[in-house]
């Protein structure tokens, strides 16, 4: 896809983030607009992966798990433009009888979730349990899992990276969205996790890092760049250094848009950031 | 005339969980299986040496155990993970809850050295809570065969059930006294062992052959107590129970587990609903337990066959 596609995808996604977080009055804003871009990238970019119909096992396609579930805003998003559910589901976000529950769930047998997350730290370990399924079966295609930064104070992430270099799960990439930013404030603040390539280089992983993790262009050439680490014997992890609230000044790096729906005076603040440019949900 | 079960002898139940593991990943290609740190222990190691290909150690860590599981469960493996009850039910609780049961996974948790038979290592390993934990979880199967022999089939069981499993069993060899092969083994089907008009006492794991201990001591004072093996503890067999509630004027259950959470309140719960009767306790009283032999623990914490004698005295006493 074009870059100028991307852009307008991306463009459009933050405005439907904004969107389904006002009118459910609910959500967590800050975290899904700074990895929207990754997303967008991914799932238009760089995955190969089948919205139509959607397998639950993944087999013989890419999987992508969203361990910091709570974003999950920004994936059902993506999910819907591209194709996995309609558009106008978007509009049921958080509500009662929807399939787009707070965080990702399988239950409601929403297309393009394949695991629950959300209480945070586990779908590293299940990222690895899908790229071992996919080995043990000769299946060739990627796992790809993204965690939050304040999740890695989960010690459940460290036992899946001891677990994933020990068996040389090297069917699987790990992308960090590393904001700085968790819910009482900065990371260095709250539990500090820096240096981080280094503790993930000294878990065996192989790391690489995405300071412009806002540029579509970087961001693909950065995951083929991990495509390119895969396959030698090691997880591979994309440490993303993202912004918070990308997109919306006022929430920009802003700790305290965690988890917050903005008002309505803030909503068309937002929204006059945001133009609608591929057609509302 | 009673049938009299006889104990063929002595084995441990966790072996036959490591034989049911190796017959079912015989007849399906799809089981794998994980170990944490405790393989051997746990009885996998069959396995893992037939199986090279198909087994993961995971060193000492539960909770990615677990969520690895689902993993290789999403893609279609059918995976069971091993350790101690403490470890899987205890421990990785939130993994269970989310990554397993909330997220439909077909994983089988193979939970050893159960209760407080497990012996000397005390009470930081002796599981007495998990019934409660995995009984509360959506969609969690949860089994506690009585035998070596009906731990094997119990496994063998799991391993076709779709759906999540908590299978529970124990560390020391306790008498072997079911069939080896026996058809009236069905997940989520009570078995009556003995039938009789002035008490019924419902029991799972080891407790069941001290409660036929039990009604035999009973039958020299001319009581007729009949005997029902719930080794299915979720889906509990509501029919079977109701059936016995209403047979006999009072009940007693046995259990290794604590008085809190398990087989006493599911069968108060079934009797509470549709057929009210007094129901004894025979569990661990709220308390932790501690370093011993097992046979010492189990008569010390009130688990014997002469507990269950008293307890259905005592119910009988309250009744008259």
């Amino acid at each position: 896809m074009a870059q100028a596609e991307l852009e307008r995808l991306a463009a459009q996604v933050r405005r439907d983030v904004i969107r389904m977080v006002y009118q459910a009055q609910s959500g967590h804003p800050g975290g899904a607009l700074g990895a929207t871009d990754l997303l967008v990238a991914l799932y238009f970019g760089h995955m190969r992966h089948v919205p139509q119909p959607f397998s639950e096992t993944g087999i013989g396609e890419d999987v992508f798990i969203l361990s910091n579930g709570h974003i999950c805003a920004a994936w059902y998003a993506v999910l819907a433009r591209s194709g996995y559910f309609p558009l106008s589901e978007l509009a049921t976000f958080r509500r009662i009888n929807s399939r787009l529950q707070g965080h990702p769930a399988t239950k409601e047998k929403l297309p393009g979730v394949r695991v629950a997350t959300g209480s945070l730290g586990q779908g590293l370990s299940v990222g690895i349990g899908v790229a071992l399924g996919k080995r043990l079966l000769g299946d060739p295609h990627r796992v790809y899992v993204m965690l939050g930064d304040g999740e890695l104070n989960e010690g459940q992430i460290w036992e899946a990276a001891l677990f994933a270099a020990h068996h040389k799960v090297d069917n699987l990439i790990a992308i960090v969205d590393r904001n700085y930013k968790q819910i009482d404030g900065d990371t260095r603040a709250v539990m500090d996790t820096d240096p981080l390539e280094a503790k993930w280089a000294a878990f065996g992983w192989a790391v690489l890092s995405l300071r412009e993790a806002h540029s579509l262009p970087a961001i693909l050439k950065a995951l083929e760049e991990a495509v390119a680490q895969s396959n030698q014997g090691r997880p591979v992890v994309l440490i993303a250094y993202t912004t918070m609230g990308k997109g919306v000044d006022f929430m920009e790096n802003d700790y305290r848009w965690h988890g917050k729906p903005p008002n309505t005076e803030e909503y068309a603040r937002a929204l006059a950031q945001l133009p609608e440019v591929l057609g509302d949900f | 005339m009673r049938p009299r079960y006889l104990d063929t002898g002595a084995r441990d139940t966790r072996s036959g969980f490591g034989a049911g593991l190796v017959e079912a990943a015989q007849k399906d290609a799809r089981i794998v299986a994980l170990a944490a740190d405790l393989m051997s222990s746990v009885k996998m190691d069959e396995f893992a040496r037939l199986f090279p290909d198909r087994f993961f150690q995971a060193g000492v860590a539960e909770a990615n155990m677990i969520g690895v599981a689902a993993g290789l469960a999403t893609v279609g493996w059918i995976p069971f993970v091993g350790t101690f009850a403490n470890f899987a039910a205890g421990r990785a609780y939130d993994q269970l809850r989310q990554s397993v049961c909330y997220s439909g996974k077909n994983v089988k948790i193979a939970a050893s050295h159960a209760g407080l038979t497990l012996g000397e290592d005390g009470a930081t390993h002796q599981m007495l809570e998990d019934i409660g934990l995995m009984r509360g979880l959506p969609g969690m199967t949860v089994i506690c065969p009585c035998d070596y022999n009906q731990t094997r089939l119990a496994t063998l069981a799991a391993a076709q059930w779709e759906g999540p499993v908590y299978l529970r069993f124990g560390r020391p060899p306790v008498p072997n006294f079911t069939p080896v092969e026996d058809p009236t083994f069905q997940i989520g089907k009570a078995q009556v062992l003995l039938t009789g008009k002035d008490a019924v006492i419902f029991a799972t794991g080891h407790m069941v052959w001290q409660a036929l201990q039990a009604a035999y001591a009973l039958e020299e004072e001319g009581l007729e107590v009949a005997v029902i093996n719930l080794h299915t503890l979720k889906p509990v067999d509501t029919e079977t129970v109701v059936e016995w509630l209403s047979r006999t004027p009072v009940a007693i259950t046995a259990e290794e587990h604590q008085i809190h959470n398990g087989l006493g309140d599911i069968i108060s719960g079934v009797a509470c609903r549709y057929c009210p009767r007094w129901v004894y306790r025979v569990a661990v009283q709220d308390t932790f337990g501690e370093s011993g032999k097992p046979n010492e623990l189990l008569a010390k914490y009130g688990l014997t066959a002469a507990h269950i004698a008293q307890a259905v005295r005592q119910a009988l006493a309250r009744v008259e």
